[in-house]
């Protein structure tokens, strides 16, 4: 277990930077090119409310005094990059005047927590099952049947959330179909509500779970294949170790590591697959403020939510390329890895 | 010994040893590409046998069930929308004959446009190195994390309405870094390897090196790195739409789905409407999955001992 070199921790460092950067100017750019006026969209939003707008000039100009955008594009863009630092991406403009970072901390909560309870869920069953694919002594059942499940595994999970939406929440009502607690309960730390958002939870995660595991199962299995005829797994069959703890302690140990490099690639697609699962379920969470940003145009919203993803993919995939060689000795950090 | 008097065993084994000779024909592969062709078959047939203007709205009944089913307001299916209709009365099956290849053909375009790049740029950083090779890998590193989704989120709901051909343009954008990382580590370690330092002792020239001794031996891998990048590319398509972006006024697998959450067909149990969509979705997912693990045989001979 080594020390980071100085170069290659640099390295990342910047590759994180310039990945957050480059995602926020993108976000930045786009609407920006855009003949679409938000301002436009704000009055017509007033308009629609109030049935007409008098002194609409007036009005624009003011709006788009408010929204900053006014001024000249290059401050238009400092004033944002400086922002987006500090997480203050203005007001919702469906919302207004709430805050979008007030919006994104609301809905963040609920997406990390099923992101994060059906990843540890899916790493763990689809490891096992890809060890135990490979093992000679699991049971013929064990090496039929899970290579037909994963057949399924190759789709997203929000084909598999309209199914079983459809068989559990609509057919035989054993889960709520849509949201993530009952609006009958007060949110808080009492029983009914933990419950309540594990009952509303469960679908969504599971939609997630069937689809996602397959990915780790198959690393799993071609990792041990490679482990399978190590010397040293040789030895402990000849040493008379029971086959099981050869399994766990031997095999599974040393084949699982590099799977957590996996998981750096895998997260962005989890993550966009998460917010598609939300929206059909329509959970709480980022997927569902997204959903509903991009129907009313609240564009503040939309580049909040994109970039906070983006950050948490960013920051998750500089974590695990940093922590790696702390779990895995065997990987020494090289300057131009 | 003639293939009568085997024992199924025997024959297993024999069938097993002769797939050993040519890895391109192994099940996984043939029945990915059937799945495949399949939905293919079905968007150039149907073009022929089916009166495609039922995909406009209102041209058909609303909500009629498939044949041999029965709507909540117990109609029964007829033969002349054999899959029923939808909520807005369009008949399903031309709006799959349009639909289904219409999906593939984002995915195909998208990821076609994104291997070429992949390939050239791959090959630049891999052989060329240096600064070249800097610029690439950290692009090819930062692009890598930044889900595509988001982004076209953003160009979509700030542009409005795009065609088929944009979606898949926009899209590629997104699917050439995988490919470029991948072909650059291969140029990287064949390199080193015999065959291309005997071909550069004995003169030949770079483009020999690259195209007559490298990509045989990439082709495989280029295979996969596509059947990826077509997934990755439909999985985006699929989910732009879902959330009411992409094309709005051309068919899709993905906004036919759209349109059914957002009528409300889960609760008023219409399952033809979103499920037909959602099965060919599977199917095609499912074959590009087969034709990876096919693919993979071809590669690497140590997993084909396990099929």
């Amino acid at each position: 277990m080594g020390r980071i070199p100085r170069d290659y921790l640099i390295n990342r460092i910047v590759t994180l930077v310039l990945t957050v950067l480059i995602a926020a100017t993108i976000i930045w750019i786009i609407p920006r090119l855009s003949p679409v006026d938000p301002a436009e969209i704000a009055l017509g939003r007033m308009a629609a409310g109030a049935g007409s707008v008098a002194n609409s000039e007036e009005i624009l100009a003011q709006l788009r005094a408010n929204m900053g955008i006014d001024q000249p594009l290059f401050i238009q863009y400092l004033k944002y990059i400086s922002g987006a630092l500090v997480f203050d991406f203005g007001l919702s403009t469906a919302a207004f005047p709430t805050p979008v970072s007030k919006l994104i901390l609301n809905a963040l909560p609920w997406t990390m927590g099923l992101m994060i309870l059906s990843l540890l869920i899916t790493f763990f069953i689809g490891n096992l099952l890809g060890a135990l694919m490979v093992w000679d002594r699991s049971p013929k059942l064990v090496k039929v049947a899970i290579p037909a499940a994963m057949v399924f595994t190759s789709i997203p999970p929000i084909l598999s959330g309209l199914l079983l939406m459809w068989i559990f929440a609509a057919k035989l009502q054993w889960f709520p179909l849509t949201g993530a607690y009952s609006i009958f309960v007060e949110p808080g730390w009492t029983w009914e509500f933990v419950t309540s958002v594990l009952h509303h939870g469960f679908l969504p995660a599971l939609s997630i779970v069937v689809v996602t595991f397959g990915f780790w199962a198959l690393g799993m299995r071609g990792l041990m294949i490679t482990v399978q005829g190590e010397d040293y797994v040789k030895l402990a069959e000849a040493k008379g170790l029971r086959p099981r703890y050869i399994l766990y302690r031997y095999m599974i140990r040393n084949a699982i590591l590099p799977q957590i490099t996996a998981f750096a690639l895998k997260i962005g697609l989890l993550i966009a697959g998460q917010v598609l699962v939300e929206r059909i379920f329509a959970y709480n969470g980022m997927g569902k403020l997204l959903y509903d940003a991009i129907l009313n145009q609240d564009f503040p919203v939309i580049q909040g939510v994109s970039y906070v993803i983006i950050l948490i993919t960013a920051l998750s995939v500089f974590l695990v390329d940093l922590l790696y060689p702390f779990i895995d000795p065997r990987i020494r950090h090289e300057a131009n890895a | 010994m003639s293939t009568a008097n085997m024992t199924r065993a025997e024959r297993r084994q024999a069938r097993r040893i002769r797939r050993f000779d040519n890895p391109w024909l192994n099940p996984k592969l043939i029945w990915g590409a059937g799945l495949l062709l399949s939905i293919i078959f079905i968007g150039i047939v149907g073009r022929f046998i089916w009166d495609l203007d039922l995909v406009f709205t209102g041209s058909s009944p609303l909500k009629l069930p498939p044949l041999g089913f029965e709507n909540l307001r117990g109609q029964l299916g007829v033969m002349a929308h054999p899959i029923g209709t939808d909520g807005g009365g369009r008949d399903m099956l031309a709006m799959i004959i349009i639909g289904a290849p219409n999906t593939l053909f984002v995915g195909l375009l998208a990821s076609l446009i994104g291997m070429s790049i992949g390939i050239f740029l791959g090959f630049s950083a891999g052989f060329l190195g240096g600064r070249i090779d800097d610029t690439i890998r950290v692009s090819a590193d930062v692009m890598i994390t930044i889900p595509p989704l988001l982004i076209l989120v953003v160009f979509q709901s700030a542009f409005g309405d795009v065609t088929l051909t944009m979606m898949a343009l926009l899209i590629a954008g997104f699917v050439w870094q995988s490919p470029t990382r991948l072909i650059r580590a291969q140029v990287l370690s064949m390199k080193q390897s015999g065959y291309v330092q005997m071909a550069q002792l004995s003169g030949a020239s770079t483009t020999h090196i690259m195209f007559r001794e490298m990509m045989p031996n990439l082709v495989p891998y280029l295979f996969g790195s596509f059947i990826a990048s077509v997934t990755t590319s439909i999985v985006t398509a699929v989910g732009l739409e879902v959330l009411g972006l992409g094309p709005q006024r051309i068919p899709t697998l993905g906004r036919t789905i759209y349109e059914a959450i957002n009528a409300g067909a889960l609760i008023q149990n219409l399952w033809w409407w979103w499920g037909i969509p959602t099965l060919l979705l599977g199917v095609i997912f499912i074959g590009l999955l087969l034709i990876n693990l096919g693919l993979d045989e071809v590669s690497n001979p140590r997993l084909r001992r396990l099929s």
